[in-house]
């Protein structure tokens, strides 16, 4: 958010909305309206003056509605941009012309009633829809009692509810008496998989979400008694079923698998009847309610889709193809919520794969409209004063400041030897902030600075870069995380903690005095992209890259391209995966820009992101290519499991071979009458832990085909979970319509499938009949799951980490779904995880994005904090190189003698290499030994000095 | 045919608008980010907390 409010070539417009858009893909033009803030943001300080003056209250949509706040407000203390508004449908002075307190109480006279609505007409290249999603009307919250008992609460409330600056400042408390409730029920499907007010679908992140606030609800208060009503547990993304796994035994959840139909009152408590799957009726009481609340579309989705001329589904949200899941129409891009309900790293990945469409249809105009960054040079007088040490304490709201007492922190670190400056600040991570910090950095000649505030692994960055713009090298900040490893962990003892955030201050300034100046380099990039894979990830990535503007080496260990869509004949969504394949090999093959090598391995890859050198080798011989980026596609493989009689009898196939034999028609199936599927065969903790997260939709998909083909056919699927998440739900919905029967089973009753004569029969244990059946079938199809290679070598040769089930492990969870702990590497398709056709050419597309970025800067830029080797102490011994795990080290020879060399464009500051070096020669920019020496003699500074008093008292 | 634009409008200022948007200026576009509201972040800005890293969301 914050990198968004600060990039010169992003332009916010709030209270903005587009009104039409004319043109074509490549020159539209949107007419955009703009509405007065009437507050201006480039003179607001966010000094808070205007709300707390402001007499009008309003209610306050941000905290859902649990709160009030006032008409002049800031939504949150870290908005961006972080600047106040006046809400007009509330302003006293804008309806009734009164008042205008707050004109006179801000200080910057940034208060200004003339402004008027703009309209502006801007000229774009191409549209990203990302509008979100909208809110389940409360009249189907109504009847789970919602807006009837003030204890029936939605999801977005307790999240609000559980923030420490929400309306109750953290603490979880029942809104009709204020109690903390002991006894809560999670209602999920609330408005969702619910024909009734119109959403059939599945929201997809509910059952997530849901398992998350329950967790954290324990944490808030740990004797509170927590039930999940689930109709079927949906964690199909990648390692959510461990996770909810290990919530709910480490918190102790229990779950049930009922619907709860209604919220009745029973003397000032919740009562819920609900039917458990052996057919018995149960009442229970609870204090709270949640209800897990699904998404639907965005509001006024409608009026979207005729302004931007495109198509939406039948239930509100944007219409897209499997084979290009990101286009509504040519040259508008959708990605999130708008395209079908998803969670955050889906979001991300689409919303990147959008960029990765606009980057192709506009690769000509690249650069052409950008403004430069521009920083200052480095002011060298400042730099060559002696160390003047600033420290900011920061409150980050309560969050801190709740445990801390931040004043006496500061105080005490004004004293300390060096600092000429100290003060405290609200969010020293907000935009106003960190531009009052530029300004005292020049008033007080500032040259190394101390932020006593949260992690640097978030929020350096940040503070490095308002360094430079400052002018100092960006070196000179050392952060005190006083939040993560104080603040919260001794929120029990506030007295204990502000004196430990002085300690981590005293050590901080210490180590600050000792920082020097850290040379940034700028490396140049070859500009291709070697994609490993030619499956559909592999081949759709490098149709984008090649589109984009860059040259593509793609390189495929089989004879022909494809990979597993060879295999798929049908797809749950209705198109043809036979005609998107055929599309996509025959654009890559004829692409200029792309180069494939068929029956090929990468044998080695050197070098560091910019710059990578490679060998493949075909059966011709072996090639060396260089190129700027990597991009991983190797895919998975459908699992092979053991028992279940697969492979000692015929009768006994997986879902593809079942697929293959549909395709061929009715008399491919001979004789087949009643087909008995088995959902999780070997996954879920039997020999795969994961959930493959496509079998599902797979099954009731092939299911379906079968009733086509045999109208008069049986069908029994046994499963676990049914996940036919998304819109997969109508899929699943019309198949119990056509009279599919659904049985479900828990881990410890797996179905087992016996030989009996000359047939098979499926053992399973009915939850209603509560007993053992036998199932004759003539075909069992076993739901296999995908699996990772057994030996991944590109991943090896690359060193990048893999999961427990060795699928690539990406960067961050959430926020970096397609890069990994690698820099120039990037991982798509099955490699990363199973996932379903259109969310594996998202995801390429988001790798392509990517995976242009360094491509298209033309260099990159390394982070200052790499190692260096004093190549004057070094022996030569190796060690150093050997234990690098990014293959940072190079051992070279120098006059003669071996002697190690730090590549720095590949070194991650790790440091293992300097603590390792037996002459200690390696040195790790920002974290020199004199320096981490200073600040552990600064731990003890305290201690020492209190014994040398108790000294010179007993000697008085 | 007129010569293309190098700009880009991105309407909704949640998580996937905020990804698009840095990604467009990350790949040498200049983006015009268009939140309906006084600020951007979205529904994400409510969560407390993000799972499974528990980071802040903000």
């Amino acid at each position: 958010m914050v990198e968004a409010g600060r990039s010169p070539n992003i332009e916010i417009l709030t209270l903005a909305e587009v009104e039409a858009l004319s043109g074509r893909p490549g020159n539209f033009k949107a007419r955009v309206k703009v509405k007065p803030r009437y507050i201006d943001p480039e003179k607001c300080t966010a000094c808070g003056q205007c709300m707390q003056y402001c007499p009008r209250e309003a209610v306050d949509e941000y905290n859902e509605r649990l709160d009030f706040t006032r008409a002049a407000r800031i939504d949150f203390p870290q908005a961006v941009p972080t600047a106040y508004y006046i809400d007009e449908e509330r302003c006293l002075h804008l309806n009734h012309e009164t008042c205008m307190i707050c004109t006179n109480v801000c200080g910057p006279k940034a208060i200004d009633f003339s402004q008027k609505p703009e309209v502006r007409e801007l000229e774009v290249g191409a549209v990203v829809l990302t509008p979100g999603f909208g809110e389940v009307p409360d009249a189907a919250l109504e009847k789970y009692g919602y807006g009837i008992y003030p204890d029936v609460m939605t999801s977005l409330e307790i999240e609000r509810l559980m923030c420490v600056s929400g309306p109750s400042g953290g603490e979880i408390l029942r809104p009709s008496d204020l109690s903390h409730p002991r006894k809560i029920a999670f209602l999920q499907c609330v408005g969702s998989r619910d024909v009734s007010c119109g959403r059939p679908f599945c929201s997809s992140v509910c059952c997530m979400y849901a398992m998350k606030e329950a967790s954290m609800l324990k944490e808030h208060a740990p004797e509170a008694e927590i039930t999940l009503f689930f109709m079927d547990v949906r964690t199909q993304g990648k390692g959510f079923d461990a996770a909810f796994e290990r919530a709910v035994e480490k918190y102790g959840l229990r779950t049930v698998y009922a619907r709860v139909p209604k919220v009745e009152e029973v003397s000032g408590r919740l009562g819920l009847t609900y039917v458990t799957e052996d057919g018995e009726v149960h009442r229970e009481l609870f204090d709270l309610v949640v209800l897990s609340v699904g998404l639907s579309a965005p509001a006024g989705a409608e009026d979207l889709a005729r302004r931007f001329g495109i198509e939406l589904n039948p239930f509100g949200f944007a219409r897209t193809s499997v084979a290009d899941p990101l286009t509504a129409k040519p040259g508008i891009y959708v990605a999130g919520a708008f395209q079908g309900p998803k969670d955050i790293p889906e979001s991300v990945m689409q919303a990147s794969g959008a960029a990765a469409k606009v980057s192709e249809l506009l690769a000509e105009a690249r650069g052409k409209d950008q403004v430069a960054k521009e920083f200052p040079p480095e002011d060298q007088d400042l730099l060559s004063l002696p160390p003047r040490v600033g420290v900011f304490v920061c409150h980050c709201g309560v969050n801190i400041a709740g445990v801390v007492d931040v004043e006496r922190v500061k105080e005490y670190a004004a004293q300390l030897p060096g600092v000429v400056y100290a003060d405290t600040t609200v969010y020293s991570c907000a935009q106003d902030s960190l531009e009052r910090l530029k300004e005292i950095i020049r008033e007080h000649k500032l040259n190394r600075l101390v932020i006593a505030a949260c992690s640097p692994r978030t929020h350096e960055p940040l503070f490095q870069e308002t360094l430079r713009e400052a002018g100092l090298n960006l070196a000179l900040v050392e952060m005190a995380n006083i939040r993560d490893q104080c603040a919260w962990v001794h929120a029990d003892d506030p007295e204990a903690a502000t004196r430990k955030a002085m300690d981590q201050v005293r050590m901080a300034v210490a180590k600050a005095r000792r920082l020097r100046p850290l040379e940034l380099q700028k490396v140049k990039v070859t500009p291709g992209a070697l994609v490993v894979g030619g499956g559909a990830a592999g081949m759709a990535a490098a149709l984008s890259i090649a589109e984009q503007g860059y040259e593509v080496y793609l390189v495929e260990r089989e004879p022909e391209l494809g990979g597993n869509l060879r295999r798929v004949r049908f797809l749950a969504e209705g198109e043809d995966p036979q005609k998107i394949l055929k599309d996509l090999i025959r654009r890559v093959e004829k692409h200029p820009r792309i180069r494939v090598y068929t029956s090929a391995s990468v044998e080695n890859i050197s070098g560091y992101v910019g710059n990578f050198t490679s060998t493949v080798r075909t059966q011709a011989g072996s090639e060396v290519i260089n190129h700027g980026v990597v991009v991983v596609a190797t895919g998975g493989r459908e699992h092979r499991p053991s028992g279940y009689l697969y492979g000692e009898s015929p009768k006994v196939v997986t879902q593809l071979e079942f697929e293959e034999k549909l395709s061929r028609g009715k008399r491919s199936l001979g004789k087949v009458k009643r087909v008995v599927m088995i959902q999780c065969a070997g996954s879920r903790g039997e020999e795969l832990p994961h959930c493959s997260k496509l079998c599902c939709q797979q099954a009731v998909k092939n299911a379906l085909r079968f009733k086509e083909l045999h109208p008069d056919g049986e069908v029994i699927v046994l499963y676990r979970d049914m996940r036919t998440y998304g819109f997969y739900e109508e899929l699943y919905r019309e198949a119990r319509k056509r009279g599919v029967v659904f049985l479900r089973y828990t881990p410890e009753r797996r179905p087992r499938v016996e030989k009996k004569g000359r047939g098979v029969v499926v053992q399973a244990y009915d939850a209603l009949l509560k007993e053992e059946v036998e199932i004759p079938a003539d075909l069992v199809v076993l739901s296999v799951g995908i699996e990772a290679d057994k030996e991944n070598p590109v991943a090896q040769i690359l060193k990048t980490p893999l999961t427990s089930e060795g699928f690539i492990l990406e960067a961050h969870v959430k926020l970096k779904p397609v890069e990994v702990a690698v820099d120039g590497v990037y991982v798509c398709g099955l490699a990363h995880g199973p996932k379903p056709l259109s969310e594996v050419l998202a995801q390429a597309r988001a790798a392509a994005a990517k995976a242009v970025v360094p491509l298209a800067k033309g260099f990159v830029e390394v982070p200052p904090i790499v190692s260096s080797v004093d190549q004057k102490k070094c022996i030569g011994c190796g060690i150093c190189a050997a234990l690098c795990p990014y293959s940072a080290i190079e051992m070279v020879k120098v006059d003669k003698r071996r002697k190690a060399q730090v590549i720095s464009a590949a070194c991650k500051g790790c440091g293992v290499c300097g603590s390792h070096c037996p002459v200690f020669a390696i040195s790790l920019g920002g974290f020199t030994d004199e320096a981490i020496l200073e600040q552990i003699r600064a731990f003890g500074l305290e201690e020492a000095q209190e014994a040398e008093k108790e000294v010179e008292k007993e000697a008085a | 045919m007129a010569k293309k634009s190098g700009k880009v409008l991105v309407v909704g200022g949640g998580i996937a608008g905020i990804q698009a948007a840095l990604d467009l200026a990350d790949l040498g576009y200049y983006v015009y980010l268009v939140e309906k509201k006084a600020s951007i972040g979205g529904v994400m800005a409510k969560l407390d907390k993000t799972f499974p890293t528990n980071d802040c969301s903000i």
